[in-house]
């Protein structure tokens, strides 16, 4: 089955925890616990916006000691496609819901000697959940978490409180910049880096981390990409024999499944490979836009991934 | 040059030639002709007197009795020592690692039985596996484990050979455990007791 | 030796050895999972959802407790007594060790509590395993309230290896393993290796392309979802226990074959492999399921005695010397051509009704 197994929710509680950011909690249909899961994990939440369907991850942030209910953190965009706002705007307590089962693309390597994270603003909801599990089963680590304004520091205050001496927080309006040469030269040798947080904050970590000879295998990075919006397409389904057209904000994936098609995914964010696609003929230019194929993969045009990637040109036609 | 290998078995390492990373610390582990590596990679780059000025270099002789520290003292490095053997070079390196920092590079070469040991050092302190530079040079004898009492013999030349422990005829197979940092050998004349092959050379 | 449990109920389990005297028996062959769904075999990635099959075979549950088990848990003492190093985990493994525990108990105790109970209260835990005569009150995810490691503890009490998977770096790392029922590979040699080092030995499988598709698919498992797989092997005697150690004490018994002794010391060796995603650990579960049955028992099903004729007579050289019966096929095909007298055989691996 595409998306694999799901999980029946309902919505417990919706907390306004600042001006953008919003958080949900979840517990199962029945009553029972919900699935236990690994720091890192996401989970995909199914929307039924108004007649159309809407697949988000959101990372879990709640502990992975409490399997009694589930907790994501949705920060409102205004410009994306519609699914925070949905989330913002639709849900409400007592909803009924439909998660897919946790999947962890940003697992913690637990032979490392030290867990060095760094957040930038709503990236720092996969860090909650693995600084509760280091909690519980120890684990040496320390976060580095930058925001915008104090009150945009969601969930800062706990996390200080907690770990006084490990967490250290940044505000882009008072002028405060991680020292990130000092930080990434202090490290004992055997951490892991972690980051999550925008683009532009996870190349910078990234890149400076490699020029002063971090080894790629110890970077970590989570970016969860929007579909994003694009012109119209029209896509050719060889196996199924159907020919859709995919809309402004539509993904491809999304446009397959509203006609019929059941294709396989698991992240919806071009991270997973999970719904790698062969290409029979593309007269035009794929717009990649996924993390998972590589370079050489991406300018062969033979495969692309329909849970992001869009398509400008005369013909595509792809296997499914 | 590079020893090249032939691998029959997708365990078995493979090697490559050491290129310069950038890094705040070089620390590059040798035996025996590897030190030629590491003269050649000294070589290639084009920020050698950096690399000179921040390179620690751990060295002992090969099991064929290559020595090369007096090349390697004369060339100018921040921090170089010789041990005698590889045994009395690991507890040199365990020690440098405990208070080494990400951003050290590794460097590794010579025989499989250094590099072995010294990549597992390295490993155990959760730096990436992936990210050890290692150039085999120099002697092919190889460090093997016997499956059945589990001893280590250093230096097998030949194949089949006595495990030097518990005396069983063992033939060289290619898996290779990082972990224990050595081939495995199996008894070859378990089915057949007594039929041994005569033992050829292979590894030099 | 002396056993830390106390076997009693022989009603249902089956009081035999897999050693010396070899007493292992089926009572009943057709609830052999009979691994061939054709007349020939060759290497793939044979993998479908691993979910509860046909009542009264070894699919019925997703953890198969037959009439072996008794026996076979005494094996497996018998084994780490001799050898401990046949059980390990790293250290980084006791997460997933739990997970196991947790999944392994669960499964039991819901499918079969006549045997098995576990009662929860909060963290505090109570298991109940009648055929061993255990019980134990311990704290979920506390080591020191438990005899052995949460993976040792439970796999004590579980038929098949157990092999759990570390998930790094777009790989999978065998980083713990409880392996006493093995078809000749070493846990001790393997253990810290990455999915294409340990399947290394493999022949043929690697150019196939098999593995690189397996990892990838398996790199995506996902909790809730798990996959199985068949693999066999061929061995002399119900040994479970052919272990690279010790294979200078059974390696000998591969002589021994004659067209008289062939079909009541032939085994076929079977082994029902499912790979779980465990969920706080994030790693891989990997059951190795082991079944024995002797060409005698197979060839009372006509269908399979045809099928596994032809395919022994037709494996592949580089297969048969793999899985260590290159020297005896000759003698095997021989004494089980007399069961097949060339009729076609009907697809799918159940005996036709
Ligand atoms: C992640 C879990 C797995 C573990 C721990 C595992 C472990 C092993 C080991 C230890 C061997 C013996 C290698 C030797 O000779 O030393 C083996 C053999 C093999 N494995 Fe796996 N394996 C796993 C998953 C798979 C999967 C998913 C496939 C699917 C294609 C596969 C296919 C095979 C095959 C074809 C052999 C050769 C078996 C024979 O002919 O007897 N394995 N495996
Ligand atoms: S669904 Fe994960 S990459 Fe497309």
């Amino acid at each position: 089955m595409s998306g694999g197994a799901k999980l029946r929710v309902r919505v417990d509680s919706v907390t306004p925890v600042n001006d953008l950011i919003k958080r949900f909690r979840f517990v199962a249909l029945d009553g029972s616990d919900l699935p236990a899961f690994s720091g890192g994990a996401h989970t995909v939440v199914e929307m039924d916006d108004h007649g159309t369907r809407r697949l988000n991850p959101y990372s879990l942030m709640s502990s992975p000691a409490d399997r009694s209910a589930y907790e994501i953190s949705v920060r409102r965009d205004d410009q994306g496609r519609g699914g925070s706002l949905f989330m913002h705007r639709h849900v409400t307590p007592g909803m009924e819901m439909t998660l897919s089962y946790p999947v962890n693309l940003f697992p913690l390597d637990t032979r490392a000697r030290k867990h060095l994270m760094i957040a930038g603003g709503i990236g720092i909801t996969p860090f909650l959940a693995q600084i509760a599990q280091l909690d519980q089963f120890g684990g040496r680590f320390e976060l580095h978490y930058a925001a915008r304004s104090r009150v945009l520091g969601a969930y800062m205050d706990r996390l200080t409180a907690a770990h006084p001496s490990q967490v250290h927080c940044y505000f882009d309006e008072e002028n405060q910049a991680i020292d990130l040469s000092r930080l990434l030269a202090t490290q004992p040798i055997g951490t892991h880096l972690y980051v999550c947080g925008p683009k532009g904050m996870i190349n910078w970590v990234l890149s400076s981390a490699e020029a002063m000879g971090w080894p790629r295998l110890a970077l970590h990075h989570e970016e969860f990409l929007a579909p994003g919006t694009g012109l119209p397409f029209e896509v050719q389904l060889a196996a199924s024999g159907k020919t859709i057209t995919v809309g402004t904000t539509q993904s491809l994936l999304e446009a397959m499944e509203a006609a019929g098609v059941d294709a396989p995914y698991l992240c919806r964010g071009g991270a997973c490979g999970q719904c790698e696609t062969n290409v029979h003929k593309c007269d035009g230019k794929i717009l990649h836009r996924d993390h998972w194929l590589s370079p050489e993969e991406h300018a062969a045009n033979a495969k692309i991934m329909p849970c992001v990637s869009r398509f400008e040109g005369k013909t595509l036609v792809i296997d499914r | 040059m590079l020893t090249p290998v032939t691998p029959t078995i997708r365990s078995r390492p493979v090697y490559a030639p050491l290129e310069p990373r950038p890094g705040r610390l070089h620390l590059m582990v040798a035996d025996g002709e590897g030190a030629d590596a590491l003269i050649e990679l000294l070589a290639k780059a084009n920020n050698r007197s950096e690399i000179l000025s921040s390179a620690h270099v751990i060295y002992a002789p090969g099991p064929n009795g290559t020595d090369r520290s007096d090349v390697l003292k004369a060339l100018g490095l921040r921090q170089f020592f010789r041990a005698p053997t590889i045994p009395a070079l690991l507890p040199r390196l365990v020690r440098v690692l405990a208070d080494a920092h990400m951003g050290t590079q590794f460097y590794l070469a010579g025989t499989e039985g250094l590099i072995g040991q010294a990549e597992r050092e390295i490993m155990a302190t959760g730096f990436p596996m992936g990210a050890i530079q290692k150039e085999h040079r120099g002697s092919t004898v190889r460090r093997v484990q016997c499956v059945h009492c589990k001893g280590i013999t250093e230096n097998v030349a030949t194949d089949p050979f006595k495990c030097s422990h518990c005396g069983l005829n063992l033939f060289v197979r290619d898996h290779y455990s990082r972990r224990i940092a050595a081939f495995q050998g199996v008894n070859i004349d378990a089915e057949d007791p007594g039929q041994v092959p005569e033992p050829v050379v292979r590894f030099k | 030796m002396s056993l830390d449990f106390k076997p009693g109920a022989f009603d249902f389990f089956r009081d035999e050895t897999f050693r010396e005297s070899f007493t292992y028996r089926n009572s009943n062959p057709l609830r052999f999972p009979f691994p061939f769904d054709r007349d020939d075999y060759m290497y793939s990635v044979n993998m479908e959802p691993h979910v509860p099959g046909r009542k009264g075979t070894a699919f019925e549950h997703i953890l198969d407790v037959d009439e072996h088990y008794v026996a076979e848990m005494i094996d497996r003492a018998k084994v780490l007594a001799d050898d401990p190093l046949r059980c390990q985990s790293l250290p980084h493994m006791t997460l997933a060790g739990w997970d196991l525990l947790e999944l392994i108990m669960e499964a039991k105790a819901r499918d079969y509590p006549q045997w098995f109970s576990l009662t929860k209260n909060g963290n505090r835990w109570h298991w109940v395993n009648r055929p061993l005569g255990i019980e134990q009150s311990f704290t979920f995810l506390d080591e020191s309230t438990l005899p052995y490691g949460p993976f040792e503890y439970i796999t004590r009490q579980t038929q098949g290896d157990f092999s759990l998977q570390d998930e790094r770096d777009n790989d999978l790392w065998m980083d713990a393993g409880m392996i006493t029922s093995q078809a000749d590979w070493s846990l001790d040699f393997d253990i810290g290796m990455s999915f294409m080092e340990w399947h290394a030995p493999v022949p043929l499988a690697h150019e196939k392309g098999v593995f690189d598709r397996a990892l990838k698919f398996l790199l995506k498992l996902q909790h809730g979802a798990p996959v199985r797989r068949f693999n066999w092997t061929m061995t002399v005697n119900p040994l479970l226990d052919t272990a690279p150690e010790t294979y200078p004490k059974w390696g000998p018994t591969k002589t021994t074959l004659t067209q008289e002794n062939l079909g009541a010391k032939q085994h076929l060796r079977v082994e029902l492999q499912s790979l779980y995603r465990l969920p706080r650990s994030n790693a891989i579960a990997f059951d190795i399921r082991c079944y024995l049955c002797s060409f005698e028992q197979i060839v009372t099903v006509p269908k399979w005695a045809r099928r596994l004729h032809r395919v022994v007579r037709d494996l592949p050289d580089e297969l048969a010397a793999y899985k260590g019966f290159l020297r005896n096929r000759p003698a095997m095909v021989e004494w089980l051509s007399k069961y097949d007298d060339g009729a076609p055989t009907s697809p799918g691996w159940w005996p036709d009704d």
